[in-house]
């Protein structure tokens, strides 16, 4: 059953800054191993929709489950364990060398011992091709260097989900590729990944789906191929005209 | 500047031809080093007194800062009152109240150390909460959310990442605190606390020198405060290179 019932599951979700509406609605489904890339204009909502799914920010109305678990206060805890998050400004810690930025999510929330954190940690940092940073501490990193560490961190606590917050925003065009590239090679692994991106040449090559988010509401939802060839809405076209062509 | 400089020398120059008595603290002669050593004798329990004081007013400081940033109103307002109270109430007032009007309350008394150490670790405790509310609310959102991120609760979260951090923000403000609290720790003379200025005030009764051994005084706490300065500065150095090279 498991296999086919989404892992995560938006139904009626709203929000609202006190008179401001940030979600209209939102009716949403990811399948579990399935890779989605939500774009759309500034302040549409993007961010708020992906950070309701590790309980960054609260629902007003609706229901989100993730993994079938109702994301509330109290199962905060199960549901977190479950996600992964990169944020566009890797927000890594700089008082920790890489390797605790690292070990800190596992010995502490999940009781593993230092060795072992360690070693799986040296892993990741392979994976993501930094381990010879291991012991400098962030600010002596590239941007593209401290995002790929702020994956390595997130993938140690071993997510079923990774949410990417617009992971290469903040990045200089130089250093985009690298971060992408570790990102492709996750998607091959079998990852469930939502990730609010404005890299196009990304989202065609990983993307199952995309999704076009505009004023709080998912204007449109359909595959690469059909969402860059033929958009259905207006406010769609404009968007990757904007995009697209500067 | 330099006038300010100038004014004093000039005083104890004046001083020195005239009638000054420096012979009463003059370590050459046995009733001067005597005199010297007495003075000196009170260090101890300055350092100590401040020490403790500190150490507790750090503790109860934090404690009073955490629920002054929760979310929710009334732990907010708790933090706010607390903070509020102590700071009106001047240290001298507190000093006496908690070594004369405490044990009233509560039956037991207070030696006279740790009176003083609860007087000055009550005051200083609203101005450390002060600290280190200023300090936690300077740490971006950002970290927060990517210790929850990685599953840490509020308490991890604190422990090992928002604290660490505001801590070494916070370190120039703490070493203006140490530096305030040795000073305040002279105001423990008054309820009979042997330290520094007690000790000054005992030999200038006995003594009747008062100028020369108040001199002394005014150098005991300098030097005692520019080497807690150095130090905090070198703390500081330290814990930047650690983020740093
Ligand atoms: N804490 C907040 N308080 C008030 N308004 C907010 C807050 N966070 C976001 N918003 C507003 O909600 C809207 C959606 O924000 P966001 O989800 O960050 O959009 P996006 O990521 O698509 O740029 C924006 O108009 C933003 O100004
Ligand atoms: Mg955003």
């Amino acid at each position: 059953m498991t296999e086919t019932a989404p892992i995560i599951r938006f139904e009626g979700v709203s929000k609202h800054y006190d008179s401001f509406q940030v979600l209209k609605g939102i009716d949403f489904a990811v399948a579990r191993g399935e890779r989605v890339v939500v774009c759309g204009p500034s302040g549409s909502g993007k961010s708020t929709l992906i950070r309701c799914i590790n309980g960054l920010e609260t629902i007003g109305g609706g229901t989100l489950t993730v993994d079938g678990i109702p994301v509330t206060e109290k199962t905060l805890p199960k549901v977190r364990a479950r996600v992964g998050m990169v944020f566009q400004q890797f927000n890594l810690f700089p008082h920790l060398t890489v390797l605790d930025n690292l070990t800190l999510g596992p010995i502490r929330a999940r009781g593993m011992p230092r060795a072992r954190a360690r070693e799986a940690a040296m892993r990741y940092l392979e994976r993501v091709r930094i381990a010879e940073q291991a012991d400098k501490f962030p600010r002596q990193l590239s941007g593209g260097q401290q995002q790929r560490v702020a994956i390595a961190r997130s993938l140690c606590m071993e997510p079923e989900i990774m949410l990417f917050d617009e992971p290469t925003s903040a990045l200089d065009p130089e250093m985009i590729s690298e971060v992408l590239d570790v990102m492709t090679g996750l998607a091959q692994t079998g990852m469930t990944m939502v990730v609010v991106t404005h890299e196009m040449g990304f989202a065609r090559k990983v993307a199952d789906r995309m999704v076009f988010m505009d004023h709080g509401e998912i204007v449109e939802t359909a595959p690469p191929e059909d969402f860059f060839t033929a958009p259905r809405s207006q406010r769609c076209r404009d968007f990757l005209d904007k995009i697209l062509n500067h | 500047m330099r006038a300010l400089l100038l004014l004093p020398s000039l005083l104890l120059l004046s001083g020195c031809s005239s009638n000054w008595g420096w012979y009463v603290v003059n370590p050459a002669t046995p009733k001067g080093w005597l005199n010297l050593k007495f003075l000196l004798s009170g260090l101890g329990y300055t350092v100590q007194l401040s020490a403790t004081a500190i150490c507790i007013s750090v503790v109860v400081g934090l404690l009073v800062a955490l629920p002054g940033l929760s979310a929710r109103k009334w732990p907010r307002r708790l933090s706010r009152t607390y903070v509020e109270v102590v700071r009106a109430v001047p240290i001298l007032v507190l000093i006496l109240w908690v070594y004369y009007g405490l044990p009233q309350i509560t039956g037991l008394s207070l030696s006279v150390f740790w009176a003083g150490v609860i007087a000055l670790a009550l005051s200083d405790s609203a101005f450390q909460a002060e600290i280190f509310r200023a300090g936690i609310q300077s740490i971006a959102r950002g970290q927060y959310e990517a210790a929850y991120s990685v599953s840490l609760n509020y308490r991890d979260t604190m422990s090992y990442v928002i604290l660490p951090q505001a801590i070494r923000r916070i370190l120039p403000a703490l070493g203006n605190q140490l530096v305030y609290m040795l000073k305040m720790s002279s105001l423990v003379s008054v309820i009979g606390m042997q330290e520094l200025t007690r000790k000054a005030n005992e030999l200038v009764v006995s003594e009747y020198r008062p100028l020369e051994i108040y001199t002394v005084l005014v150098l005991e706490y300098l030097v005692l405060i520019l080497i807690v300065s150095a130090g905090v500065r070198w703390l500081e150095r330290r814990l930047k290179t650690d983020e740093r090279a």
